[in-house]
């Protein structure tokens, strides 16, 4: 889920401008031909609000930035092409912290630079613009092979924090602390849920983890995983074996964490994900089947969303190499969807379904048929 | 009791006098193009009037009234242009774009759903109208007709806003019910992100014919109906109540017409409890033949000053087909095109069905209004129907060679 407000984001966007108005070493306008960076690493200052990059572009070849965090939340920084494709991005910078980000920018181009302070949301943005083309042989492969392993950087991106985050979800559960559980249950879950097609390929994991109490079961295996424990904590209070179940959730959820990082996707895979995710959201979160104690669907919603997102940008540059209508009718209804999703934010988190009139869940079921068709055409023009 | 009106629009059995234009009409049969009867059939979808008004009643209808969820003018037109294009092909008999059932990247999920692969056209015709919240979206306010204004309300309307009303509308007619619900599926998904179904209507067997070569069909009371409908053969008559002339209004309507659009539910179970007598004096014919009481054959003329032994009318003074009539509306006519509907069951132990009354006319607040008030106010068949839903579209005229669906007042 995406907390960060848009006020902020606006905020860091003028920073930057300003930042790069006083900045007198514009990046060179011959085209690169090759290895062309900047002369040193771009440096990047990171608040808590603030994200200053010290200069608005650099020539296409090998990017490096040095990101400082100035703030007293964990950072992430990240360089995304058109369509939030993820070029590069370095995690987890703790405060004081110093790190590098070296990335391959072989076409110029308009890119975004974004800061996350507590690792969450969109970010602070920017524009970066890089100028020129590196020299290299570009053939359809080498797009969808770098197509499937930014995706892949992507997943992992997200396990690493599905983890810890998850981790501190049981933790709460096992301290009896009921309300802290309850606030980190949909938080958990967003980074579950923006995988979810991935975690779902590993087919004796996702009914432990995420199975809900009226799926069918093998005779004497329970019902367990996060629904389990969304029960204990909305409806039932927390039972006597619910520290064990909360056990087990880190179990899988580290077996999911190593088995995701040897997993090897093909460019139609990601495509259907994206389509994947989008089906869920109309068949299990509009509905608000999926979180039916906590009735915190909207979280899931959106992460659904951004997984959805992930993986179309990853398969970007082949998108719009083969059908460059596809790409900003796709940026214009997952924003659609975005907005929408915005009206509905309360604080850090969403309005709870139960809060939703039917005039609510009509809009969202519109917005996610709009964007349900494009998507749907992805997998098709990748290969096509 | 408490008197319905709806079920004049029907038209219903008795009704055949207060549409058609009782006597102008029955003098005027012709031979008519052909029923549409055989499956292969295929009706042009271009000319000087959209198909589907006039073009003999077939069997099954699927009808869907959709609302534009964009205010872009460029975005409507560029799905107009791929709807025209959709539909001719699908008129035709063929899939929504040339192999696009099957014959395509296996990892691209087919471009027509598939379901008519194989069908013949079985008569398809898909008529489109505009309502007047899509001008209103688009900033066309300046071009509404006149006959786009609300409809008043009606005594006894229990209109439910999730099935009234719509920016557009597309009606699909066939003889093959999977032939027209593919239709308007593909239209309806086609639009996704441009437009969105606000409610959508089927039915399964026509209440009127427009043809005098079609034999008069059956409402859900069991009556003939439209027995005095405006047909295809009427030529001046329907020129005069159907096709919208010059200087009616904005000319992007001249030469098309208005759609008024009413589900109306019957209370068949209450209806089904009525003495044959009673149902008859209701509507004003006999059941059986569908002549007006008093008279021995269908096309036979109603006779609305015979009196009985006892001094009283034939045909009571509200009854369906006199309150219905011309003569009793100042000559009023309108084109009738209705079909019957069953939506399940209401969870009462009911069967959800009655009449989905479609008029075509060239002014609806000149035309259908005075006749619905009549029916509302007086009319018996008011306590066996209640109107659920109610929209009214302009229907523009035909389209010539390379034109596309709104054309004329989208880009004039």
């Amino acid at each position: 889920m995406s907390r960060t407000s848009h006020a902020l984001c606006a905020t860091g966007a003028l920073a930057a401008l300003a930042l790069a108005g006083c900045t007198s070493t514009a990046p060179p306008a011959t085209g690169g031909d090759g290895g062309g960076a900047a002369a040193g690493p771009i440096a990047v200052s990171a608040g808590d609000t603030t994200c200053e990059v010290s200069a608005p572009g650099a020539p296409a070849g090998t990017i490096t930035f040095s990101i400082n965090n100035t703030g007293d939340k964990v950072t992430e920084f990240y360089l995304y092409g058109v369509g939030d494709r993820i070029m590069g991005e370095v995690e987890n910078i703790g405060p004081g912290l110093t790190r590098q980000l070296i990335v391959e920018v072989p076409d110029g181009g308009d890119y975004t630079t974004a800061c996350k302070p507590g690792m969450v949301g969109d970010g602070i943005r920017a524009p970066f613009t890089v100028t020129g083309t590196a020299t290299r042989s570009v053939d359809e492969d080498t797009r969808l092979a770098e197509a499937t392993a930014g995706y892949q950087r992507w997943v992992n991106s997200q396990i690493e924090a599905f983890v810890p985050k998850t981790q501190g979800f049981v933790d709460a559960v096992k301290a009896g602390d009921v309300e802290g559980a309850k606030a980190l249950f949909p938080i958990s879950r967003t980074y579950w849920e923006r995988i979810e097609p991935v975690a779902e390929s590993f087919g004796d994991l996702d009914p432990k983890m995420d199975g809900r109490e009226d799926d069918e079961r093998d005779p004497g295996v329970e019902f367990t995983g996060f629904h389990r424990l969304e029960k204990d904590l909305w409806v039932d209070g927390l039972q006597p074996d619910s520290g064990a179940i909360g056990d087990q959730l880190m179990v899988d959820a580290k077996d999911l964490q190593a088995r995701v990082a040897t997993l090897e996707l093909t460019p139609v895979q990601l495509a259907n994900g994206a389509k994947e995710l989008l089906d869920e959201v109309a068949t299990g979160k509009i509905t608000g089947e999926e979180d039916r104690y906590s009735h915190t669907d909207l979280w899931d919603f959106k992460a659904n969303v951004e997984g959805s997102q992930g993986a179309v940008a990853a398969l970007r540059p082949v998108i719009d190499e083969k059908d460059p209508t596809l790409g900003p009718v796709l940026d214009e209804r997952f924003k659609a969807v975005d907005d929408l999703l915005e009206t509905y934010r309360v604080g850090d988190g969403y309005k709870l379904y139960t809060e939703l009139t039917e005039d609510d869940t009509r809009k969202m079921s519109e917005a996610v048929d709009a964007l349900g068709e494009p998507i749907s055409q992805v997998a098709g023009v990748v290969t096509s | 009791m408490t008197r319905l009106s709806r079920r004049r629009l029907f038209g219903l059995a008795g009704a055949g006098a207060a549409l058609a234009g009782v006597g102008a009409a029955a003098g005027c049969t012709a031979a008519a193009e052909p029923v549409p009867g055989p499956a292969e059939a295929v009706v042009p979808f271009r000319g000087a009037r959209q198909a589907g008004i006039v073009t003999p009643a077939q069997d099954r209808l699927h009808f869907v009234a959709l609302d534009l969820t964009t205010d872009d003018r460029d975005r409507v037109i560029a799905l107009l242009k791929k709807w025209t294009a959709a539909a001719e092909r699908m008129v035709a008999g063929a899939e929504t774009t040339p192999g696009g059932a099957v014959n395509r990247n296996p990892d691209a999920p087919p471009d027509d759903t598939g379901e008519a692969l194989g069908l013949p056209a079985s008569s398809l015709t898909l008529t489109f109208g505009i309502g007047a919240g899509l001008l209103d979206k688009l900033g066309l306010a300046d071009r509404m007709p006149a006959g786009l204004a609300p409809l008043p309300g009606f005594t006894g309307d229990q209109l439910d806003p999730a099935t009234s009303g719509g920016d557009l509308c597309i009606q699909a007619c066939a003889q093959d019910p999977q032939v027209a619900v593919h239709a308007v599926r593909n239209l309806v998904r086609m639009g996704f992100g441009t437009t969105t179904v606000r409610w959508s209507q089927l039915g399964f067997g026509r209440t009127s014919s427009t043809s005098t070569a079609q034999a008069t069909a059956r409402n859900l009371f069991g009556f003939k109906d439209g027995t005095h409908n405006l047909k295809a053969e009427d030529g001046a008559e329907l020129d005069r109540h159907v096709w919208v002339q010059p200087g009616d209004g904005p000319a992007w309507l001249d030469g098309g017409t208005y759609l008024v659009a009413r589900r109306i539910r019957m209370h068949i179970e209450i209806w089904d409890r009525t003495s044959l007598s009673e149902q008859e004096r209701i509507i004003g014919r006999d059941k059986g033949e569908g002549a007006p009481l008093g008279k021995q054959a269908e096309f036979d003329l109603a006779d609305y000053a015979a009196l009985d032994a006892t001094g009283s009318p034939v045909i009571p003074t509200i009854a369906h087909i006199r309150l219905a009539s011309a003569e009793n509306l100042g000559g009023t006519r309108i084109l009738r095109r209705g079909y019957n509907f069953v939506d399940g069951s209401d969870g009462q132990g009911h069967l959800d069905a009655g009449l989905f009354f479609i008029a075509f006319l060239r002014d609806p607040h000149g035309q259908f209004v005075p006749m619905q008030s009549a029916l509302a106010n007086s009319d018996d068949l008011m306590e066996y129907i209640e109107h659920t839903g109610s929209a009214v579209f302009a229907c523009p005229a035909g389209l010539a060679e390379g034109a596309y669906w709104g054309q004329s007042l989208l880009e004039p």
